[in-house]
């Protein structure tokens, strides 16, 4: 028994372990040799190696917030159906490698009868990329699992099923951060006030000149109210942008009411075809409803659908606005193009149209 | 059995529909654990009244700085009482992933049962800077657990402003598109930065991202400080009996609308199999006994779109590496930037490769390092002092791969133009 004098363990600075003692014996031996893939039927990865051999990875989407019992039923899925071996994409999904093609069908079957869906490869929406929210973030202007699962709850057919023209990304995050990331679509919290000051706090919780420097517009200054040494924000610059929060949390940004969400298209990591691009503002304004957030699930799925009626195959979503647009984007989508949506950041020219362009 | 529930009325809307619930997951964790009975409760709480409750504060293992994300509550009642004292205490440990986030159910079991006797039972796989999330620890557990899962061969990622948990794709094990060993560059990189890791002394965080090629899956331009893209230097390569298949089944509509036209340089052309251009630097494949692809290797960008397309009929070239980009990040508190190339090609095949990616790394991490105001990455850093400047303080030369195009405007002092143009002859005679 350890006691409370004894030495505590030192650790074992060991980094990030070696995944070779994870991978699927298959992985092992084709490892950098494989030839080409496809895709049987959605949900399915089929490789194939120079050496011949093949193996299937069947994709399915989980909570990411697993609890144990749900980690050990995919386990026992894992052992009883596959081959023991797993991986997670960098969406949630878990993946399952299989070294006969006859494991698949019983797999898919085993996993559906859980309540995993199975899909989120090729032309579908995948699973949202998301962050904390009020289950574990400091900062949170919102809930993110709790909308990711009602938003993946409308979007289970095209998780299932690969008919969107390309693959679609979906992102949330819950303050202005945006650590869900780029995307096809996301969804962040936008603040509409400025922040609300607790100056009986900020003498205590807060170093004053490192909040004054964190501000992108310089809105922020040292003064004494009410005696005491605190901020105060010039209301006419702030932009509500929250960045004076998180290192001085009595300037609270976050708002039941006026902390909206906007919604952003067009963000893309890939190389493919044009260069990577960030995602535009097209909505805001739209409330903070939980427990299921309709109205931002409305608006989300109104641009989707609009894509996916309108642009050509492996056209993501950007490549389809290039194609179609700004205006006709605003006009098929129904969303209102407003002031706020012209950029007056720095750089913002760039974004303006400097040309004789024009679509009609 | 645990203490009576907490109504949860808005949270228990969450459980109906076809994906799966987290709130499910949670209650069935609060079955027998009562601080999960308390999180739920204030998480339902969260719902009704829309505000957050969770502050920072500090918890840490023997040894480390950082890699506990602590987590006290804030939602107290008129005395200062925590109005879900069992959830009091919430903390997260970060653990690294293994490159391309490869289990075996083995050591998912184990993970569970370790966080299962000391914590929640709630368990992210991953949060979005790749680690895997154990949540919910008291600060008297976490020690113990840590231990347990360090025992198990983990170690704890970053948080702060240090080097942090890396991520890269599923690559060499199971992508055909791999342009490099991307585990290998993953662990030898982050093992070299392990005391950066886990001891937060940078000016601001530091990422590394690892993707073996340039469809990017882990969002290393946009998301990471340092982006490590596999690429290749040759010819792409070509499978006739692939390429025939493809369009067996798709035809001449789809290779011209979602090939040939969708090449962003237009370096690809159909053409008659009868009159294949040929050269040192053109691939060509035959799709039919007609007709035929090719590719005019020096106007290609490396983009990735035809070989996705036509997986396997067309494929990256031998003489692979990769390229490395400098200085992505999202929006505070500039605005989003995306990384710069800094070097637009090397090779990553053996381990003295793989030393000159780390010798490169800490040669940006230390100037990172000395030069970054507080709260700064390392792009804004290039942003105000100028890519250049950035380049010759870590020991990079120029190169054209560098910019979109050149300068726009005259404001620029140039007296030092023919040294630079000399010193660039005397190089290349040199080479």
């Amino acid at each position: 028994m350890a006691t409370a004098t004894a030495t505590p363990r030192r650790a074992i600075e060991s980094g990030v372990p070696d995944n070779k003692q994870y991978l699927h014996p298959k992985l092992i031996k084709n490892y950098g040799n494989w030839k080409y893939h496809d895709r049987p039927r959605p949900g399915v990865l089929h490789h194939v190696s120079h050496s011949g051999d093949e193996v299937w990875s069947v994709r399915a989407g989980t909570q990411r917030q697993m609890d144990v019992y749900t980690i050990r039923k995919l386990c026992d899925i894992a052992d009883k159906f596959a081959e023991g071996h797993v991986r997670f994409t960098i969406r949630s999904n878990i993946e399952f490698m299989v070294s006969e093609e006859k494991k698949v069908a019983p797999l898919i079957e085993a996993l559906n009868k859980e309540g995993f869906p199975v899909g989120g490869t090729g032309n579908s929406v995948t699973m949202i990329a998301h962050t904390q929210g009020w289950l574990h973030c400091d900062i949170p202007g919102t809930d993110a699992s709790g909308a990711v699962k009602a938003l993946m709850d409308e979007l289970h057919e095209e998780f299932i099923k690969e008919e969107m023209p390309n693959r679609v990304h979906l992102s949330t995050s819950c303050c202005e951060i945006n650590c869900g990331g780029q995307a096809d679509i996301a969804i962040i919290i936008q603040h509409t006030k400025p922040p609300k000051i607790n100056h009986d706090l900020v003498a205590n919780v807060c170093e004053r000149p490192a909040v004054v420097a964190r501000c992108p517009v310089a809105a922020i200054r040292p003064a004494l109210v009410n005696g005491k040494p605190s901020l105060e924000v010039d209301e006419k610059k702030c932009i509500c942008c929250g960045a004076c929060y998180p290192p001085c949390p009595p300037m609270q940004i976050n708002d039941p009411e006026f902390s909206k969400f906007a919604i952003w298209v067009g963000g893309k990591n890939s190389n493919a075809r044009g260069k990577p691009t960030f995602m535009k503002m097209v909505a805001s304004g739209l409330p903070n409803n939980p427990p299921r957030w309709p109205e931002v699930s409305e608006i989300v799925k109104k641009i989707l659908y609009t894509y996916k009626a309108d642009a050509r195959p492996w056209e993501r979503l950007s490549d389809w606005v290039e194609r179609i647009g700004w205006p006709r984007f605003f006009e098929k989508t129904g969303l209102p193009f407003t002031k706020y949506l012209i950029d007056d950041w720095r750089g913002s020219r760039s974004n303006l149209n400097a040309s004789a362009h024009i679509r009609f | 059995m645990a203490k009576k529930m907490h109504s949860t009325p808005m949270l228990d809307e969450l459980e109906t529909g076809p994906w799966p619930s987290f709130v499910t997951g949670l209650k069935r964790l609060a079955k027998d654990n009562d601080m999960m009975v308390d999180l739920l409760g204030q998480l339902e709480t969260s719902y009704k009244t829309k505000k957050g409750y969770w502050k920072g504060g500090t918890v840490s293992v023997f040894g480390y700085g950082g890699g506990i994300i602590p987590r006290f509550t804030e939602l107290k009642d008129g005395e200062g009482k925590p109005q879900f004292p069992d959830a009091a205490e919430f903390h997260t440990l970060r653990v690294m992933p293994p490159p391309g986030m490869h289990y075996n159910t083995d050591i998912l079991r184990k993970f569970c049962d370790t966080w299962e006797r000391h914590a929640s039972g709630l368990i992210a796989f991953h949060g979005q800077s790749g680690d895997i999330m154990f949540q919910g620890v008291r600060s008297d557990k976490v020690q113990d657990a840590f231990d347990e899962i360090n025992e198990l061969g983990f170690d704890l990622g970053g948080a702060g402003p240090a080097v942090r948990t890396s991520m890269s794709c599923v690559g060499a094990a199971r992508c055909e598109q791999s342009c490099y060993d991307e585990a290998a560059a993953h662990r030898t990189v982050l093992n070299n930065f392990t005391d950066d890791i886990h001891r937060p002394s940078l000016p601001y965080k530091f990422k590394f991202k690892f993707s073996g090629c340039p469809n990017d899956c882990m969002n290393s331009i946009q998301r990471s400080d340092m982006a490590i893209i596999g690429t290749w230097r040759d010819n792409i390569r070509t499978d006739e009996a692939l390429a025939r298949k493809y369009f067996a089944k798709h035809g001449v509509n789809d290779l011209v609308n979602d090939v040939v036209s969708r090449c962003p340089t237009k370096a690809i052309q159909l053409v008659d199999a009868s009159k294949i251009p040929a050269g040192p630097t053109i691939s060509s494949v035959k799709v039919s006994d007609d007709k035929a692809i090719c590719i005019e290797n020096r106007d290609c960008v490396r983009c990735m779109h035809c070989i996705n397309v036509m997986t396997g009929a067309l494929a990256p070239g031998k003489d692979k590496g990769a390229t490395i980009l400098v200085g992505g990040k999202r929006t505070l508190k500039i605005g989003d930037l995306m990384g710069t190339v800094v070097v637009p090609f090397m090779k990553l095949e053996t381990d003295e490769d793989r030393e000159q990616l780390v010798d490169l790394g800490k040669r940006i991490v230390d100037f990172f390092a000395e030069n970054a105001l507080e709260h700064e990455r390392v792009g804004e850093t290039i942003e105000r002092i100028g890519l250049v400047n950035f380049l010759e303080g870590v020991g990079l030369d120029i190169d054209p791969n560098m910019v979109s195009q050149p300068r726009m405007n005259p404001y620029v002092r140039t007296d030092g133009w023919d040294e630079e143009v000399a010193k660039i002859k005397a190089k290349k005679q040199a080479a």
